[in-house]
């Protein structure tokens, strides 16, 4: 993100790296939108009986300037693609994306032409969580798994990451009716 | 050694005082996280840390470290100097607090009350200098309604507010603290502390009255363009605002930092930092169970509570005060 990048890695680095890394765990803040009935289940996941404000998540941002997480709740159709992706590049790094529900996964039981075959075809995925929907359970257990992933992560990941190349450029969204999968015969 | 007390000892305070202030800061989010996760019957964060306690260190640090976005469409000197003009009145207001009878204010100067209304009346132009540098609709709409809510309670916030001084009789905060009221005077002020309480909701932003960040109409009104520790930095200007709010009602109020009927005044001169401590956490509890309790209104609906009953009664309230003063305290 700034200078930490082009420090060499050390003693005193793998402190700051473990104290940023704890900070990042315990203060996710996602974004604060919803797609489909997915979004249902992440609002359960926010009230009084299963309190994602355990983990310090309760702070749904409505703007993606200050999220971090954005939790894809649900099925990603071609009109609504172009505004995933921009929100996500609005998001400052680092930034982590959760699909939840297995449309937002591959695209579940919606092959045709309306949506988007998964939103890792758009935009990187960090944590797949399957289900239709996937219960509050599910949905803490992803974001467990994205704790364990930011825990483990360096500053130099973000030098040496390289993004995998995207299918289509954001700019070419328009044309999002080549991102299908073939139809069954 | 003259240099000692004009220099060195308000700076140590000063410094003493915004340390305080920003672990106070932090303290309070936690406070309010915990206190509403128990309003809702939750358990609230309780990850980082014993109870949660190391949520606030968790925040800021990841606020920090978060990549700093300056979008490319924003008036940059503007949108930089906003937050920090936004964090400023909040603390400069702290120069006239009095803190306990060993622990005068800061800047213990007789017209301490002018200078509340004063810094509160710059604290608006962080907002609006936000919203509008953002360059951006929904903070721009941001910035208006705050500006318009702030100048509209204001009004009524002024006016309770000259009954009051009209009661004591000085501009001086120790004196006010101090100043020995007779039963009626307690209870006529009393009435007032609610409508006061609103007042002070809508001046501070805070819920019910959050109508300039409210996320379902301007997702995060003058504040959409702000992220990291820039956003951090509002956040801390609304939530110190919430302490120093507190601690003039307080200090209006219920006393200060002495005891009902001056318990111990004489023993534990030293104690009154503490009580006024105590009497502000009070407070804020009042702020958070008012955010969990009630819902928000409308925006034309702010505006004509502002405008139709609150400032009339004030107005009521002031000659009524006028009158009591001139019979009964002559």
């Amino acid at each position: 993100m700034g200078l930490e990048e082009k420090l060499p890695e050390g003693i005193l680095t793998t402190q700051l790296e473990t104290l940023v890394n704890w900070s990042r765990e315990n203060s996710t803040w996602p974004l604060l939108f919803g797609l489909a009935c997915c979004a249902i289940e992440m609002i359960a996941t926010g009230s009084a009986r299963h309190d994602i404000s355990r983990y310090g998540s309760e702070l749904f941002r409505a703007s993606p300037r200050q999220a971090d997480l954005m939790i894809v709740s649900g099925r990603v159709s071609n009109k609504m693609a172009p505004v995933i992706k921009r929100l996500h590049d609005q998001m400052s790094e680092p930034k982590w994306v959760i699909a939840m529900g297995i449309c937002a996964s591959a695209g579940g039981p919606f092959n045709n032409y309306a949506i988007v075959q998964g939103v890792d075809k758009i935009i990187p995925v960090d944590v797949y969580v399957p289900g239709c929907p996937p219960r509050p359970e599910s949905l803490l257990y992803a974001l467990d798994r994205l704790r364990a992933k930011q825990g483990k992560e360096t500053f130099r990941t973000y030098v040496d990451f390289k993004a995998p190349p995207l299918s289509k450029q954001p700019d070419e969204i328009s044309s999002l009716e080549s991102l299908r999968r073939p139809q069954l015969a | 050694m003259d240099w000692l007390n004009l220099i060195v000892i308000p700076v140590v305070r000063s410094l003493v005082l915004i340390f305080v202030l920003l672990t106070g800061f932090a303290y309070l989010t936690w406070y309010e996280r915990k206190l509403l996760a128990r309003f809702h019957v939750r358990y609230g964060p309780n990850r980082a840390g014993p109870k949660g306690l190391l949520q606030p260190v968790a925040d800021a640090v990841k606020a920090l470290f978060k990549e700093e976005i300056i979008p490319g469409h924003v008036d940059k000197v503007v949108y930089l100097l906003a937050p920090a003009l936004a964090l400023a009145p909040a603390l400069l207001i702290w120069a006239v607090i009095p803190l306990g009878k060993d622990f005068p204010a800061v800047a213990d100067v007789p017209i301490g009350f002018l200078w509340i209304l004063a810094v509160a009346g710059i604290e608006s132009y962080g907002v609006i200098l936000a919203g509008w540098s953002s360059n951006n609709n929904y903070s721009l709409l941001g910035a208006l309604r705050s500006s318009a809510q702030m100048i509209s309670y204001e009004l009524p916030l002024g006016l309770f507010l000259i009954s009051i001084l009209l009661l004591a009789g000085d501009f001086s905060l120790v004196n006010l603290a101090e100043a020995p009221r007779q039963w009626w005077e307690w209870i006529w002020l009393w009435i007032m502390f609610p409508l006061f309480f609103i007042c002070v909701l809508a001046e501070t932003n805070r819920s019910p009255f959050d109508l300039p960040e409210t996320e379902n109409e301007l997702i995060a009104g003058f504040q959409t363009e702000y992220g990291g520790i820039k956003f951090a930095l509002f956040f801390m200007a609304e939530y110190i605002n919430m302490i120093t709010t507190s601690a003039i009602m307080a200090t209006l109020f219920f006393g200060g930092y002495a005891l009902p009927f001056g318990i111990g005044s004489e023993i534990l001169p030293w104690l009154g930092p503490f009580i006024l401590f105590g009497k502000v956490v009070v407070l804020l509890f009042l702020f958070i169970w008012v955010r969990a309790s009630i819902g928000r209104p409308r925006y034309d609906q702010l505006m004509h509570f502002s405008w139709k009953t609150l400032l009339p009664i004030s107005l009521a309230y002031m000659v009524i005060t006028a009158l009591l003063t001139v019979f009964l305290k002559a």
